[in-house]
């Protein structure tokens, strides 16, 4: 029996995975070969999926990016024994745009089987809560403190401080609540793991609620992201017939249970707060703070929000220690981060890698250029709330203070780049109708100031009153940052200065 | 996507009772007759306030606020292309602009042929992109005559 892995993962199923791995079993099956066919996570390698991987006696042999039109020659190569093809990749693990990579959150994604507890397992899960559970609970929000862990949603807050404050809060009620409405452009590493290792992101979870007095867990999961929905909710399932999840997780007597919850399509919904008001089944509008979540979070209760990746870290962080995880990075920056590089890119995925590497480094040797070809324009780091850089001052390196000091900020990790094609007065334009179309109508600067931004936006393009137009736009940036309720409304601004600031030529100024 | 049921309020009393005891409900109801029906018929906004025990206002706010959330029958399908920024850096205007011609209609219309054309921020596709949700279907590395295509296979399966 040889195990074939075809990524059921939804980016490569976008590509034609499923037709792949439906010829692949059926021509193995004509040639009299017996194939378990696994339905894997991505590796991350976006460009060469659909990604087909072949283990012969524990090696894995990699061949992609693999059409079905491939699939006779592939077989008759005998691709089953790992033999040479021009698709052929060799060995997986050797593979330098992996092997250069340190995969903490991602270390089983595209590995195991992910609704396979028994990978999961094979693959080191669950130690972490194993060990949690041997632990006091204030133990347990000290080791997540010491790692320097910090929320990968965007912000950047450290965990352990967000846990402590739930811990000491008096409640009869508690929750914890996973932040999956990844809706920044360029972004998809929690949908990536959500598919890939559903598991990680409910041990993680589970640490959480268990360490802080939570017994029930919300995923807000956008809808956007149909198979991410089904596999975590068949994760959780197959959780709690094992029974770590439930009425007596691991046989310790506590109580802790997750629930997926939908979102309906709206990005304002990742604002903490507005996805608060969205899981209590409302409008999803933004909270003032404070009070925080923390304290009167979901129903008023004290709750724990944290991002898909901050959770599915934490596992790893009480597995192996505090002092292993903050031993990656640099600065306040520990651990790694989980880089998604995205947009006009030749080699584009998933790169995680210990803080402090350079935005060159990830755009030009792991990303390799433009996938047109064409020389890398803009570089929009942070999603769409994030700033633009130019290709010439792509040195910065990636860590939360550095990205601060340049005006641009890390956010969720995504990276989108831009050939010379790109048009930036357009960019500036469609972050403000972004942010028009998104808001969610609660403050004013955000809600009215957006659509006023299109407006002055298009009057400086066309060249009306310039001068005062563009004074007008910078009284309106200052407006919208230090007025608005939320990250929305507030850095708007951030892509639209930074594309003026840098290509006053697009707006119709002088280079 | 004939899928759906027709509207009745009887089966819709059915779905929003099933959902009254959930933690905060209003979304998840809604959500729920719309799986059922393919819409949120506007005679089911007074039996959900009544029996999840919320204004009226309450129901139609969180109806109304949603992209997700519909209020008239489902089309036959859906296009829904993405316009965020990592899809729009690889060309996804001249996809908008194909799918707009073969369907004769804008972003945000329906054709006469009952095909949604809509735009969305982001399927999480972004390094190969560009990429659109047809019938659920997440479909990448899109091109103009790609899109076409698929709005022409859309058109003989409903034909």
């Amino acid at each position: 029996m040889i195990t074939v892995y075809v990524p059921g993962d939804s980016a490569a199923r976008s590509v034609g995975a499923d037709t792949v791995a439906a010829h692949l079993v059926a021509g193995a099956a004509a040639r009299g070969h017996d194939v378990r066919l696994v339905r894997n996570g991505s590796r991350g390698m976006l460009w060469l999926e659909p990604f087909v991987e072949v283990d012969v006696n524990g090696t894995r042999f990699g061949y992609g990016p693999v059409s079905s039109d491939d699939v006779d020659s592939l077989l008759d190569a005998g691709i089953l024994e790992g033999a040479h093809h021009p698709l052929a990749h060799g060995n997986v693990d050797q593979i330098e745009w992996l092997a250069r990579q340190q995969r903490v959150t991602f270390a089983r994604v595209g590995v195991i089987d992910p609704l396979s507890l028994a990978d999961y397992e094979a693959h080191g899960g669950l130690a972490g809560l194993r060990h949690a559970l041997t632990m006091a609970d204030d133990d347990v929000v000290a080791e997540v403190l010491a790692s320097g862990l910090r929320g990968r949603g965007g912000a950047g807050f450290p965990a352990g401080i967000k846990w402590r404050t739930v811990l000491e809060a008096q409640s009869d009620q508690k929750y914890v609540c996973c932040n999956a409405d990844e809706g920044d452009s360029g972004t998809f590493a929690d949908r990536m793991l959500m598919e890939g290792d559903p598991f990680t992101l409910l041990e993680g979870m589970t640490i959480a609620g268990l360490a802080v007095g939570a017994t029930q867990g919300y995923v807000y999961l956008r809808s956007e992201y149909p198979d991410a929905i089904t596999r975590l909710n068949e994760a959780i399932d197959i959780a709690r017939a094992n029974g770590w999840l439930g009425n007596d997780v691991l046989g310790s007597g506590r109580v802790f249970d997750i629930e997926v919850r939908e979102g309906a399509g709206s990005y304002v919904c990742g604002e903490e707060t507005a996805m608060l008001e969205s899981l209590e089944g409302r409008r999803g509008m933004v909270r003032p703070k404070p009070p925080v979540p923390a304290l009167q979070g979901l129903f008023g209760k004290p709750t724990v929000i944290n991002n898909v990746l901050t959770l599915a870290s934490v596992p790893m962080v009480l597995a192996d220690g505090a002092a292993a995880y903050q031993a990656l990075g640099t600065g306040r920056s520990r651990g790694t981060q989980v880089f998604q590089l995205a947009g006009n890119i030749a080699r584009g995925g998933i790169v995680e890698t210990a803080f402090g590497v350079s935005l060159s480094e990830l755009v030009n040797d792991f990303g390799a250029g433009t996938r047109s070809g064409r020389s890398v324009r803009a570089v929009q780091v942070g999603g769409p709330l994030g700033a633009y850089l130019r290709a010439d001052s792509l040195d910065v390196a990636m860590d939360y203070e550095a990205l601060a000091d340049v005006g641009a900020m890390l956010g969720h990790g995504g990276i989108v780049v831009f050939d010379d094609t790109v048009d930036m007065a357009q960019q500036a334009r469609f972050a403000m109708e972004f942010c028009a179309v998104e808001s969610c109508g609660k403050c004013t600067p955000c809600r009215i100031g957006s659509r006023r931004g299109v407006e002055v936006i298009d009057r400086v393009i066309a060249g009306v009153d310039r001068e005062a137009n563009l004074m007008l736009l910078d009284d309106l940036c200052t407006l919208m940052t230090d007025g608005s309720l939320c990250a929305m409304g507030g850095l708007t601004p951030l892509p639209v200065r930074s594309a003026l600031r840098q290509w006053p030529e697009d707006f119709g100024g002088n280079p | 996507m004939s899928a759906f049921a027709p509207w009745s309020i009887e089966q819709a009393e059915v779905v929003v009772n099933k959902c009254a005891s959930r933690t905060g409900p209003v979304l998840l109801t809604l959500q729920a007759l719309q799986c059922e029906f393919g819409y949120v018929h506007p005679d089911a906004v007074p039996l959900v306030a009544r029996t999840l025990n919320v204004s009226r206002a309450e129901v139609h706010g969180v109806l109304t606020y949603y992209h997700d959330l519909r209020t008239s029958p489902a089309p036959a399908h859906a296009v829904r292309i993405c316009v965020a920024e990592a899809c729009q850096s690889v060309g996804s205007g001249a996809v908008v602009q194909r799918a707009e011609g073969e369907l004769g209609v804008s972003m945000g219309e329906r054709s006469v042929d009952a095909i949604d054309l809509e735009s969305v921020y982001c399927l999480g596709d972004c390094a190969l992109g560009p990429a659109a949700l047809v019938d659920g279907q997440l479909l990448g590395r899109l091109s103009p005559p790609q899109i076409a295509a698929v709005i022409a296979s859309l058109r003989s399966e409903s034909a």
